[in-house]
């Protein structure tokens, strides 16, 4: 499989503190790669750089476009859709409204109608709501309503900053389990950043472990999960 | 207690019109927490080139939508050249590019049609059908005016694409951004409906303060005080309030305070509201996490 995503010298920082140091990881056609690290490590900034939503500097190679020096309106459009960090809900727009705005960038409105039904049988708890404010929703809903946004684009890459982050272990095995559905069905391409490690490494098929801003580890999620010294000193279980 | 109520209703005519400028204040304040100082300077300008255009021979009707339509392009340019580089920098900046493009409008103004004060014509002549015991011609007209204005905004941030994507900016603008919505350009529509909105209100009421640079100084105040009074946030506010500011206005000048004492009643409702209910009447109150 051809590298959808090739990722070569990638630095970021945040006015004058460097976050990012020469981080290098690629994401083949079709598959999950998950990035792993502690809180502080610059996972969402790997995203977050990624989208060009930070200070970037080196290569980012998408499907052969470089996106470093892009705007991130022009990354969305060329196909990377976001589920970010604190999901990125618009609380105060009914449910039907948030998904209507992943579909922005798209024209074709039989599609776009098509794809919000198909939300609502993934999620059907979004239809019960699906004129309500998105802010009233619970965080497990919330999470749903931000994946299908992203998934409203029809992106060839879906970028996911803790999808696990503060939910109740079912609704994140839930959330897991459909994510891996829509990486099978629908062949979207996914770059997951996790804190929960476990989880990730198993829906994932590459992993990179990411420490202070670099690259520790890297290699296919089964080797990472079995290698007991790994899993020690980066994971901590 | 006629008189009475011809004060009331002309009040209502009036509150129109600052409602108007109320709202064209939120759009801009709702997407970037800034407060315009030159809205009604821009007004100002814009009414200028609509006794222009009928100046040299235009219907009047016709020269009102150009109008429209050439504020509308005049206050996305404005944003584009003007604010789009000082759109990361503190409020304070902010502040004195308002106004300077206050004082910049005010002097091109009077430089160009000079200070002498002009008649402006109405499309709603005394005797005509619409004239009522109450209202004059031209109030029934202006508050017809104002409530297609509103209709007209509220449908398009709506029921239109653009219209939604407006919200979505001014709500969360780096989701926004994640969505594929260039947020730079919604806050520059944001300032063509503003501009829009300000040269339909400038339009209405030259007729009853004649038409001359400083027109607007007063106005701008009251619309500050109904915008703040509804709720500087919430655009359904700042319209009640210009209603609620426009028919105070007009009956405490007419019988406790005296004409010339009118303004004063804008800046104590500013003083009162910001002492007493700082998010204004239907505002939301702000809450931090801290």
């Amino acid at each position: 499989m051809p590298d959808l995503l090739e990722v070569k010298g990638l630095t970021a920082s945040y006015g004058a503190t460097q976050v990012l140091f020469d981080i290098d990881f690629r994401l083949a056609q079709g598959e999950i790669t998950a990035i792993l690290g502690a809180n502080g490590a610059g996972k969402t900034t790997t995203l977050r750089a990624i989208c060009q939503a930070v200070k970037t500097g080196g290569n980012v190679m998408f499907d052969g476009q470089q996106l470093v020096g892009k705007s991130t309106e022009s990354v969305v459009r060329l196909g990377v859709a976001q589920v970010p960090d604190g999901r990125g809900t618009f609380t105060a727009l009914s449910v039907e409204d948030n998904l209507k705005l992943g579909a922005y960038v798209r024209k074709d409105r039989a599609g776009i109608a098509q794809d919000i039904e198909k939300a609502y049988t993934r999620f059907p708890r979004l239809k019960e709501r699906r004129n309500q404010q998105a802010g009233t929703l619970s965080g497990g809903e919330q999470q749903m309503l931000a994946i299908s946004r992203a998934l409203m684009l029809r992106p060839r890459l879906l970028l996911l900053d803790e999808p696990s982050f503060g939910l109740a272990p079912l609704i994140v095995a839930e959330i897991f389990r459909i994510m891996r559905r829509i990486n099978e069905e629908e062949k979207v391409s996914m770059l997951l950043v996790e804190q929960n490690a476990n989880i990730a490494l198993d829906v994932a098929h590459h992993a990179y472990l990411l420490e202070t801003g670099r690259i520790a580890v890297s290699g296919p999620s089964a080797q990472i999960k079995n290698d007991e010294t790994i899993r020690r000193v980066y994971l901590g279980y | 207690m006629e008189a009475f109520l011809h004060q009331v209703f002309a009040g209502i005519a009036t509150g129109g019109i600052y409602a108007s400028v109320a709202l064209a204040l939120v759009m801009i304040y709702q997407s970037t927490h800034h407060i315009n100082f030159a809205q009604g300077e821009m007004a100002m300008f814009s009414t200028f080139i609509a006794w222009w255009l009928i100046q040299v021979g235009m219907p009047y009707w016709v020269a009102f939508f150009l109008t429209i339509a050439i504020s509308f392009v005049g206050g996305l340019v404005i944003q584009r050249t003007i604010l789009k580089p000082v759109e990361k920098a503190p409020v304070l900046t902010n502040v004195i590019v308002f106004i300077g493009l206050l004082v910049i409008f005010n002097s091109v103004a009077g430089w160009v049609f000079d200070h002498t004060i002009k008649p402006f014509p109405t499309p709603f002549p005394k005797g005509s059908f619409i004239e009522s015991k109450y209202f004059s011609a031209h109030e029934i007209g202006t508050i017809v005016v104002m409530l297609c204005v509103l209709a007209v905004l509220f449908s398009f941030l709506r029921f239109t694409p653009v219209g939604l994507a407006m919200r979505a900016a001014a709500q969360n603008p780096e989701s926004a951004r994640l969505v594929g919505i260039r947020v730079s350009w919604m806050l520059g529509i944001g300032w063509g409906l503003a501009a829009a909105i300000g040269a339909v209100a400038g339009m209405m009421i030259a007729p009853i303060v004649f038409l001359e640079p400083n027109m607007f100084s007063g106005i701008l105040l009251y619309g500050f005080a109904a915008a703040l009074l509804g709720g500087i946030d919430n655009p359904w506010g700042a319209v009640i309030g210009g209603f609620i500011v426009g028919v105070l206005e007009n009956i405490l000048g007419a019988y406790v305070i005296g004409t010339e004492l009118k303004l004063s009643v804008a800046l104590v409702l500013i003083v009162v509201t910001l002492t007493l209910k700082p998010n204004g009447l239907f505002g939301k109150a702000v809450v931090t996490r801290v």
